[in-house]
């Protein structure tokens, strides 16, 4: 007998944003679907589940990647941020998300968490980006809305803000 | 005073909540038994149903419940007709709505056949694949001059020639403005739309609450009172009993209107026979099936010139693909048809469509709504009369533009909301003016593009103008309601898909009341909390809404002022109300809060006096008589690879007339997206259908939605004509970013490339780099 998808489970432990969960998952449960619904951290969006759209994007191990393409079950022994991890609460956002709200980065709001943790990943590792090179980070995360220039604007300000 | 709120540039009030991830969105609504729907699509575009077998999948692990269309008995009905067609005469319209699931027959790829509740999304899926369906093939209509021939397949038996709907309109006489024309151009230019794609897909989740006898529905929807309304009556409640909930919807742009989808219909029902909480999500394959698009048309018409450039009159007959069903109406063929005539003061008009059914997903209005299709028609014919005439591209524009002493303009022809077309106002020429100063024309064409010729760069100007209808009626309504914290509400019953409604709608209260615009809360798309309303549709919340919101203020800001002057003894005229208290002027330390005012206003001893209310709140409508008309030009310059035909926009101008602005950070806002999704539809998008009506690009790798890296900076300047209409002046912009950008494209290609001089025109959207090398190269 092979092992049957629909029942085939794992045990797992991972951390995500600094918080230890231990869960027995499904072979197939995708991340995004661990995160949204069975951690119910509902700020990480998906869009397309097949890789495209970048709205599922979380950290992993400083990585970001597309937890629509990943299984919960390879985080066992990983760590994890989505946007809930970003800021402690409404009243103290990160330099990121407080350049979403002042350059109006975000309309629906639907592509903004992942567009919050790839860009983190990116201004972690390129602190005084020009425009060209924004953009070019952006480009893997769609937005429907706002025609990227206000989040362009937004990620040179925080840019700026986070070097200090 | 404090400054004024309306017209500046306020950070929205929604962005905190969406930036820490703690908005509520329908995937995001968990409840205890919660059971998962996943639909049984047809996979061909047309044929009869011969049988479905859902025994197995009944049989599966995890599988609560499967229904076909038999199952639903007398539910089963085809969904109501949204739009009804405007009372012209000599109009046809055969009305085929959309049904639950499919009985008979299918009639595009993606119909739902059959719906599998199971006890997770993983295991329902798992069980469409357990159903037996036999189909009998039929050839599905696609192409759309065929589809008129008797030759052809019907999408509706009873449907002859597949002829959905047929309708003339005309203003003078055309025939007689050909005949002293110096010149006439008559063109074929097909105009393809796409795929609104919103990131959030749509999604319902309803709950039956047998206690209470009410029905709580989540939906993705731009209209929930709309919705609530005519679920209810399918369902045989009354309206009370339930509630829709429109929570954050992650874009719109028209397809997430009350249509009546099946899956909107299906849902509560399925919660109300099992009673338990059940979850759909559309996933994004469905999406591109299931979800309404927009799509071509094909145009052929004729312009009538005088020698000087002037228009005499334009003649337009059109084939409209209106998909499989049509329960929106003629509202995109229409808007096309009145769109047409843009800016400009055209005396003879004569055009007629057809609206055609294939075997394809349902039309309904995408943001632009059929307006971009009218508008690439006399936007292209201008730039060959142009050509032909020698005159310049801007010139014989200018010339054409209706000028500011001839408003109200009436066209004489009837608009999507059964009122005559009529311009409100507009004052057209400084828009272009500006719009060409920005872009810096003249000097583009005298200097900068023979230089760069020179070096062998394939550089091109365009300019395109455009008008939008928008903010019809009927009416919307709002509540504005003192909170006893001090705070006030707002609650209106549109939806809300990212426009700013929490914001701007909380100025213009701000503004009346003199509280914080962070200190007040608007809800919007709860049918609890505004019963009344029509929706998010045509650029029509922040004219038609907004007005309602504004008109309650007044009402409550007025009620402030009786109830403070009666406590302070006072005359009305001797209060000010700033910084969320009422005060005597000139009088330090008489002063009331309004929490406290309000507490006042619902006194527990005593009488309400007959002819008052208790309470700080006041609700009122506002219907306009018909819609306010906004305008603008959209400028561009682009550089084209020969070789791969790929390009760059160099800069790109909008200059916007919407008459009073509330925020200009939102409308900036508003209008690049806008231009992203023309710049989509222009140059990315393409629904590429095949013979057999599959669509051979459903997913996002293949359908290119611009990203950053598409999309240029935009450069963007307003002119203000106020509208007449309404008390606050404004007009709708939702949708005017995305209009002009195909005619331009195609202007400023042809332009790059130097086509005119090779006798190539482009007439066609969207263009592509393959397309380009098609037709340049032959
Ligand atoms: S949902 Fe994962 S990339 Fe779109
Ligand atoms: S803000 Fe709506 S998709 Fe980006």
């Amino acid at each position: 007998m092979t092992a049957d998808v629909t029942t085939d489970s794992h045990d797992i432990a991972v951390t995500v944003n600094g918080t230890q969960y231990r869960r027995t998952v499904e072979a197939r449960l995708l991340l995004s679907d661990f995160l949204r619904h069975e951690l119910l951290l509902a700020g990480t969006h998906v869009g397309c589940e097949h890789g495209v759209c970048g709205a599922c994007t979380v950290i992993f191990d400083g990585v970001a990647v597309r937890s629509c393409l990943m299984l919960a079950a390879q985080t066992d022994g990983h760590t994890v941020m989505t946007v809930e991890g970003l800021a402690s609460d409404r009243d103290h956002l990160h330099p990121l998300q407080q350049s979403m709200h002042d350059c109006h980065g975000l309309q629906c709001g639907y592509c903004t968490p992942g567009i919050l943790m790839t860009m983190k990943v990116f201004l972690d590792e390129t602190p005084a980006p020009n425009e060209a090179q924004i953009r070019e980070a952006l480009s893997g995360n769609l937005c429907r809305c706002t025609g990227y220039q206000h989040i362009v604007d937004a990620m040179m300000l925080a840019a700026e803000r986070l070097r200090g | 005073m404090t400054t004024r709120k309306f017209g500046a540039p306020i950070r929205r009030n929604e962005d905190a909540r969406l930036l820490v991830g703690q908005a509520l969105f329908v995937d995001d609504v968990e409840l205890p038994g919660l059971l998962y729907a996943a639909f049984l699509r047809s996979n061909v575009a047309h044929a009869r149903i011969l049988s479905i077998d859902v025994s197995a999948a009944r049989a599966r692990p995890g599988v609560v419940a499967v229904y076909t269309a038999a199952d639903l008995g007398s539910y089963w009905a085809p969904g109501p007709l949204l739009v009804p067609p405007p009372p012209i005469a000599g109009i046809i319209f055969n009305q085929r709505t959309q049904v639950p699931l499919a009985k008979d027959k299918v009639r595009h790829v993606g119909e739902p056949l059959a719906v599998v509740l199971a006890e997770s999304r993983y295991l329902a899926e798992d069980a469409l694949a357990d159903i037996a369906v036999e189909l009998d093939p039929l050839p599905a209509v696609v192409d759309l001059e065929k589809a008129l021939t008797n030759a052809s397949a019907t999408v509706h038996d009873d449907v002859h020639a597949n002829v959905a709907a047929h309708l003339r309109q005309s203003r003078g006489n055309y025939a007689a403005a050909r005949a002293r024309a110096a010149h006439v151009i008559a063109r074929r230019l097909l105009y393809d739309h796409g795929a609104s794609s919103p990131m959030e897909t749509r999604g319902v989740v309803a709950k039956w609450d047998g206690r209470a006898d009410q029905l709580t529905v989540w939906d993705t929807t731009q209209a929930p009172v709309f919705f609530r309304n005519g679920l209810a009556a399918m369902l045989g409640l009354s309206e009370r009993q339930v509630r829709v909930i429109a929570p954050f919807v992650g874009g719109g742009f028209g397809p997430k209107i009350m249509l009546f989808y099946p899956e909107e219909v299906v849902i509560p029902w399925v919660a109300m026979k099992l009673n338990r909480p059940v979850k759909w999500i559309e996933d994004r394959l469905e999406h591109f099936f299931a979800t309404t698009q927009e799509r071509g048309q094909t145009h052929d018409a004729e312009i009538a010139l005088a020698a000087d450039g002037r228009i005499l009159g334009v003649q337009d007959v059109f084939l409209h693909d209106t998909g499989a069903y049509n329960p929106y109406g003629l509202t995109v063929p229409i808007n096309s048809q009145c769109t047409l005539l843009g800016p400009y003061d055209i005396p003879n008009y004569d055009s007629t469509f057809t609206a055609v059914f294939t075997n394809k997903p349902i039309v309904t209005p995408y943001r632009g709504a059929g307006r971009q299709h009218g508008v690439f028609v006399i936007e292209r014919l201008l730039d060959i009369a142009a050509q032909e005439l020698n005159i310049d591209r801007a010139e014989i524009r200018r010339r054409n533009l209706i000028p500011p002493d001839a408003f109200p303009y009436n066209n004489e022809i009837i608009y999507q909301d059964f009122a005559p077309l009529s311009y409100d106002s507009g004052n057209y020429e400084p828009i272009l003016d500006k719009a060409l100063e920005l872009i810096g024309y003249q000097k583009f064409l005298a200097e900068e593009q023979p230089r760069l010729r020179a070096q062998g760069r394939h550089v091109g100007i365009g300019v395109a103008c455009y008008v939008e209808g928008t903010g019809i009626g009927p009416y919307e309504g709002a509540k504005v309601q003192v909170q006893a914290n001090g705070k006030v509400s707002v609650a209106t019953g549109i939806g809300t898909q990212g426009q700013g409604h929490f914001t701007v709608f909380a100025q213009i209260v701000a503004d009346q009341l003199g509280v914080a615009v962070t200190d007040i809360d608007v809800v919007t798309g709860d049918t609890d909390q505004f019963y009344w309303g029509a929706g998010t549709f045509a650029s029509r919340g922040a004219v038609v809404a907004g007005n309602a919101v504004n008109e309650a203020a007044i009402a409550v800001r007025q009620k402030v002022l009786k109830f403070a002057a009666d406590h302070f003894e006072c005359a009305e005229e001797d209060l000010e109300i700033a910084d969320g208290q009422v005060s005597v002027v000139g009088v330090p330390g008489q002063a009331i809060k309004l929490g406290a005012l309000a507490l006042k206003a619902n006194p527990m001893r005593g009488a309400v006096r007959p002819g008052t209310e208790p309470g700080l709140e006041s609700t009122q409508y506002f219907g306009p008589p018909s819609g306010a008309t906004a305008s603008g030009v959209h400028a561009m310059i682009v550089e084209v690879d020969p070789q791969t035909f790929t390009l760059e926009v160099l800069k790109y101008v909008v200059v916007h007339d919407c008459g009073t602005v509330i925020n200009p950070l939102i409308l900036a806002g508003q209008i690049h997206g806008g231009v992203a999704q023309g710049i989509g539809n222009a140059f990315y998008e393409q629904l590429v259908f095949d013979e057999d009506g599959q669509l051979l690009n459903a997913s996002l790798a293949d359908y290119l939605l611009p990203t950053a890296l598409e999309v240029p900076r935009m450069e963007i300047a307003h002119t203000v004509t106020p509208s007449p209409l309404n008390p606050l002046g404004i007009k709708g912009a939702g949708e005017a970013g995305a209009i002009p950008v195909g005619p331009l494209f195609a202007q400023a290609i042809e332009d790059a490339l130097e086509l005119p001089g090779k006798k190539i025109e482009l007439l066609e959207i969207p263009l592509s780099p393959n397309r380009l090398f098609e037709l340049t190269t032959k």
